[in-house]
């Protein structure tokens, strides 16, 4: 999807220079983009560096688990069909932790294993069950804690206070995460009801 | 809402002090860790240059034509009847399809309007607080052969959108239009 909407954002603004007479803004514009590219991601460098440093540094001092454990007690009850003690509870709870601290290439990998204990614990199905579903919900309403690559950009364009944002960011992530919830339980509240109740 | 930006100032620095101060506690070797982690951060940087280089390109092209200004344009009265800037749509559109593509949009947009105007703090907590839903349904789905995927990108979706509205009213309700 992303490639139709990629080639076609560049062929119209090709077609749209010609006929516009704007072709010689596109040709600087061609290499002004490429080169602003390389600018930001060399700025990125300094604050991902510290992050995810200081976040190794967490993960071996035991903190992620910790707080693993402290979020078990919801994280029960938001898939009731996983046994406390299995491994894709462990699985999940360290995805959840991991995204919370913007260690996505951490979490990619858990939540890849959380998804075949999930999938084991569905007797092998190639069908979404309902703890598959809410897992996906969660993760895409994306929980932050520090938005590290926006606030890397922010300082890149001399904001007055780069992390100003962390705040309004939160309350966004908390927000589409309980919705995220919510909406999950709708669909399948529906979905039982269809199958003509429990 | 004063208790927001106050969040936002002291979080970073509290997180900080107190992960070193539970590492050093647990024994770990902190500095060496750091060190160990901070490598990946290289590694993640160098290895979204070619999205971004791609993404920034296309968007440079179709800003520099006209086509962005003519599309924003076409669709700023129907989003300013609801409170929205035409110029987060692109943005919001692109956002739960790739999270490179969205981080070349965020970056475009802070960059022409700057990091502290109203559409500037929009995309930055727009960028933060919603994910790429095709990508983790892709990545995860496809990782372990699931082929029928039930109401999973209906409930990503709609998450997506709740983001979007709760990113527009806070950002409003903290810093003004």
């Amino acid at each position: 999807m992303v490639n139709i909407i990629w080639v076609l954002m560049t062929i119209i603004g090709i077609v749209f220079a010609i006929i516009n007479g704007t072709i010689e803004q596109v040709n600087e514009a061609v290499f002004k983009g490429a080169k602003e590219a390389v600018t930001i991601c060399i700025g990125l460098i300094s604050i991902l560096v510290f992050w995810l440093g200081l976040m190794r540094i967490a993960q071996d001092a035991g903190l992620l688990q910790k707080l693993a454990n402290l979020f078990q007690p919801i994280v029960k009850r938001l898939f009731p069909e996983v046994p406390v003690n299995h491994p894709a509870m462990g699985y999940i709870l360290s995805n959840m932790m991991a995204n919370l601290f913007g260690l996505g290439n951490a979490a990619t990998p858990m939540g890849i294993k959380a998804m075949e204990q999930l999938r084991e614990l569905n007797g092998g199905s190639t069908e979404a069950s309902r703890s598959m579903i809410t897992f996906l919900a969660i993760n895409t309403s994306s929980l932050t804690l520090i938005p590290t690559t926006v606030i890397a950009i922010r300082m890149t364009y001399d904001s007055a206070s780069p992390t100003e944002i962390v705040g309004t960011t939160l309350v966004a992530t908390f927000a589409s995460t309980v919705g995220a919830i919510m909406i999950d339980r709708y669909f399948h509240y529906r979905r039982t009801r269809k199958k003509g109740g429990k | 809402m004063g208790i927001v930006s106050l969040v936002s100032l002291y979080i970073i620095p509290v997180i900080i002090g107190f992960i070193l101060i539970y590492g050093t506690l647990k024994k770990v070797p902190t500095y060496e860790a750091f060190v160990e982690g901070g490598k990946e951060g290289i590694n993640i940087a160098f290895s979204i240059i070619p999205y971004l280089v791609g993404m920034l390109v296309s968007i440079s092209i179709f800003r520099a034509s006209g086509a962005m200004d003519f599309f924003v344009e076409f669709l700023r009265p129907a989003l300013q009847f609801i409170g929205v800037p035409a110029e987060i749509a692109p943005l919001a559109i692109i956002r739960p399809i790739s999270g490179t593509a969205a981080l070349g949009m965020t970056t475009d947009l802070i960059a022409t309007y700057g990091p502290d105007s109203f559409i500037g703090r929009l995309a930055s907590t727009l960028q933060g607080s919603t994910d790429t839903t095709f990508y983790v349904l892709t990545v995860y789905f496809g990782a372990v052969g699931i082929k029928k995927m039930g109401d999973a990108l209906k409930v990503g979706l709609l998450a997506d959108l709740v983001g979007i509205i709760a990113s527009l009213v806070i950002v409003t309700l903290i810093f003004g239009y």
